[in-house]
């Protein structure tokens, strides 16, 4: 008895609208935000992610109004992530019923911009987002550097280093995407999340990799994560929440039925 | 008909919480948010939200005139703080190398001081996520709520009261602590009830029902 796992579905939103295929079988419009959060809501989510991958400034706007929306129909926590760069944004995001937001890029490009973000909001809504990647060959102990730019990138960050940096500067919670495994549906890079859990004492998000609802468990379980972050697996209809939700609890994970 | 009025002193997201309260209400109650102290005064139920630090809540409250108006209205209306509100209503808080809080309820707000797991490992802070929440009083604010039914937390503080009786339900994190206290007309929560689908929606509405009377 206790503090249950979560699980997070994450949805990636370009000017408005919910892309990268929702395709629940039963929703007349997958394109929609609202009715994609309240799908994932009934299924027992824990909490949504939005992704704000919206290229102008302008379109940005467009997102407070779809978290305005949502935050005004389901009341489970919501995070916002993706272009994230000022106190102005957050203070926008929170406003409009966010509880948290994740910063990536604006905290490589300055690291006392998070801690400037917990001290004004609390470092319960500060999310840092890190995207690792390996970069030591086989036979060397495991290494894992920062990338920016959709893993393009290099920083030359240590990836352990940075993480336990932004829990000092104030992050409340971090979310962690292997750009190793991102997009390929083979799981999380288990020894990445591990490390990366353990080295710090707030909660890890895995992220990156998920294809079968087994991974999850396995993101718990081996990767020690205190949270899992899944897109395509759920928003197919291959698999709910509730369904990976039953998996976990199978294995002993403690989850919100 | 009953006015539900949301505390506003500039900490956090008061949105969520008017939604719930709106979403809850119906036609049956209006729900204000708002800075005003007439506006307060004359509510038939006030909601004292929070998230944040607790210097920032005792000064912000203070700054704008706030401070007597919520130990006010915790005298004398249907009364809910809300995890940070909560805290600052026992007498005395460590955050922030130690502020002195409103005192409406005898007590001091402690740190989570890394707690050990059964297994002995450490425990995160902020406590983040769905606990459950044992029920130890029978409240009207419990009516329809399943015992140990699960609410989200995120804090990194917890309260803990000089006078045992006010425990209305507990909350296993390391160790056990008040994740809800209550006296006479005043109700409270570590844990975030419009952020807790059903069973929070459940206790809002049920505030909102509530006649003051434990």
């Amino acid at each position: 008895m206790g503090l249950a796992k979560r699980i997070i579905p994450c949805l990636d939103v370009d000017n408005g609208r919910v892309v990268k295929g929702v395709q629940f079988v039963d929703i007349r419009d997958a394109g929609d935000p609202i009715e994609v959060a309240k799908r994932y809501d009934e299924q027992g989510a824990d909490e949504i992610t939005f992704l704000d991958i919206t290229a102008t400034h302008h379109e940005r706007d467009t997102m407070v109004h779809v978290v305005e929306a949502v935050a005004s129909q389901v009341f489970i926590p919501l995070t916002v992530g993706g272009g994230i760069r000022t106190v102005e944004d957050i203070r926008r995001m929170l406003n409009a019923g966010a509880d948290k937001v994740g910063i990536n890029s604006a905290a490589v490009k300055n690291p006392d911009f998070v801690r400037e973000a917990a001290e004004r909001f609390g470092s319960q809504c500060i999310v840092v987002a890190i995207d690792a990647k390996r970069v030591s060959a086989e036979d060397e102990p495991s290494r894992w550097e920062i990338f920016t730019h959709g893993g393009r990138q290099p920083t030359g960050i240590d990836a352990v280093e940075w993480a336990r940096k932004m829990v000092a500067n104030g992050a409340g919670e971090i979310l962690l995407t292997s750009m190793d495994r991102d997009g390929t549906k083979s799981g999380f890079d288990l020894e990445l999340t591990r490390t990366i859990s353990d080295a710090v004492d707030v909660p890890v998000i895995a992220s990156g990799g998920v294809g079968q609802l087994q991974d999850l468990s396995d993101g718990i379980i081996e990767g020690h994560a205190d949270a899992v972050l899944a897109a395509s697996i759920f928003h197919f209809g291959e698999h709910t929440v509730q369904e990976a939700k039953q998996q976990m609890a199978s294995q002993g994970i403690e989850v919100r039925l | 008909m009953r006015r539900v009025a949301v505390i506003d002193y500039g900490m956090g997201n008061l949105r969520s919480v008017s939604k719930a309260l709106e979403t809850v209400s119906g036609q049956s109650a209006q729900v204000i948010v708002s800075s005003d102290p007439d506006e307060i005064l004359s509510a038939s139920h006030v909601l004292f939200p929070g998230v944040g630090a607790i210097r920032d809540c005792i000064d912000e409250l203070k700054r704008r005139g706030l401070k007597d108006i919520v130990s006010e209205t915790a005298r004398s209306k249907p009364f809910m703080g809300i995890c940070l509100g909560m805290q600052a209503m026992l007498s005395h808080s460590e955050e922030n190398n130690g502020i002195d809080a409103l005192g409406i309820i005898p007590g001091q707000v402690k740190a989570f001081n890394k707690p050990l797991s059964a297994r002995g490992d450490k425990l995160k802070v902020p406590h983040m996520g769905w606990n459950q929440v044992h029920q130890t009083c029978d409240h009207p604010l419990w009516k329809n709520i399943e015992q140990d039914s699960r609410f989200y937390f995120v804090h990194g503080y917890f309260v803990s009261p000089a006078d045992p009786a006010v425990v209305a339900a507990t909350t296993h994190y390391g160790d056990d602590f008040a994740s809800a206290i209550y006296r006479d007309n005043v109700f409270a929560t570590q844990f975030h009830p419009e952020k807790s689908q059903r069973a929070g929606l459940q206790l809002l509405e049920n505030f909102v029902n509530w006649d003051g009377q434990s």
